[in-house]
């Protein structure tokens, strides 16, 4: 049951980094391809630590990847509004 | 399974590692530089080499990116960070093949090393540690531990010395500026508490698993990036006595040690083992402190606002 839970799981995750790779190629500006790249970064991530999560040996394993997901989270959330920002500052510069 | 993965690691590696050299584009170049070395980190877990590998992430993802990028922005600002036409560098294609030629066959010229597991297993209750890659870079190899400490210092009197008349003796770098509780000074709050906690472990932990003072003062030097560059900590002055202190404390109390080994115990860097274990501690405790100060300065850079404000 752990198992089947697990590849359901990490198989979401993999959907979502697929389809955030997928945007991040082919989406037409700065703004949609950040959309992406955090979708795939926060769901994707996320949902295969939880598969993952689900074959840790102890509560230790699980709380670091809980750990690990936060920190993905944080950086990805912070670099995107930099990008954004730098984005639209240039945006503005040129138009 | 695990052989497909071996197979499709290796190929990244080679492919992100001619995107980096091929190419004219120099910034590119620079984030395909930051990838390989993940990559390479990943290829080291992967041999199981985990201590490599950290220090692979760390140094060579984090660091050695970090300082490349400084460096970028800097030949931007001067208007220098555009390669110039053609495709190849032929001084630079030549230095790189010769380089790799040189290696390639060091490879084949060396013995096939023994596997130094019985040898090390024997010896391990000696040095004072269970991890046997810090009894090696502490114990048994510290000669080459102690100078790579040294080298660091002396690459950063280098940087140091670039500094201008008129910003000596100023804080490292140029002035940071970020607005108040936005996105940059919040992250600046959060993070550095948890990176230095997970740096202090990393150095604590070395004795008995993968970690150590190179792997924990390249972290704990991070987050004293961001905190800088977030403004949520400004560096003191380059002449601060503090500052000078956490520089050579590594390398004084590791040499201060050698020299007491060679006194009390077998000659120069020879530690007793009953008291190996608690100097080893001490030393990668000294030795962290003073490789993320450097490092961090060196990432800084030398002194460009003016002196006194």
């Amino acid at each position: 049951m752990a198992d089947l839970t697990t590849y359901v799981l990490t198989s979401v995750g993999l959907v979502f980094f697929v389809a955030g790779t997928l945007g991040l190629l082919r989406f037409p500006d700065v703004f949609t391809r950040l959309h992406a790249l955090t979708k795939a970064d926060n769901l994707g991530l996320g949902f295969i630590a939880l598969g993952v999560a689900l074959q840790a040996p102890s509560w230790r394993e699980v709380a670091l990847l809980a750990v690990i997901w936060v920190l993905a989270l944080l950086a990805a959330g912070t670099a995107s509004q930099l990008v954004a920002r730098a984005a639209r500052a240039e945006d503005e510069d040129s138009g | 399974m695990m052989p497909v993965f071996d197979a499709t690691l290796c190929g990244l590696i080679l492919a992100v590692a001619l995107a980096a050299v091929a190419g004219r584009d120099v910034f590119r170049a620079i984030v395909f530089f930051i990838v390989y070395g993940l990559m390479l980190a990943v290829a080291w877990v992967r041999l199981g080499a985990l201590d490599v590998a950290l220090a692979e992430a760390a140094i060579s993802g984090g660091l050695t990116a970090g300082l490349f990028l400084v460096a970028y922005g800097r030949l931007a600002a001067v208007g220098a960070a555009d390669e110039p036409a053609g495709l190849l560098n032929p001084p630079a294609a030549l230095a790189g093949c010769g380089l790799s030629a040189a290696l390639g066959w060091a490879w084949f010229a060396l013995p096939q090393p023994d596997r130094p597991a019985p040898q090390l297993a024997e010896a391990l209750p000696r040095s004072g540690v269970e991890n046997p890659v810090t009894a090696v870079l502490l114990n048994f190899r510290a000669w080459d531990t102690l100078l790579e400490s040294v080298v660091l210092l002396t690459a950063l009197i280098g940087v140091l010395m670039l500094a201008r008349v008129g910003a000596w003796p100023g804080r490292p770098g140029l002035a940071q500026h970020v607005r108040p509780g936005g996105v940059m000074a919040g992250f600046g709050r959060v993070l550095p508490p948890v990176g230095l906690l997970v740096g202090v472990y990393l150095v604590y932990v070395g004795a008995e698993r993968p970690g150590g003072a190179f792997q924990g003062g390249t972290v704990i030097a991070a987050v004293g990036l961001v905190a800088t560059l977030t403004g949520a900590f400004r560096p003191p002055a380059v002449d601060a006595p503090g500052w000078r202190a956490a520089l050579v404390a590594g390398p004084l109390l590791f040499l201060l040690w050698g020299l007491a080994g060679a006194v009390i115990g077998n000659g120069f860097l020879t530690f007793p083992p009953t008291l190996a274990g608690a100097a080893i501690l001490a030393i990668e405790a000294a030795l962290a402190v003073s490789i993320a100060v450097t490092l961090a300065v060196l990432v800084l850079g030398a002194p460009e606002q003016a002196a006194r404000e």
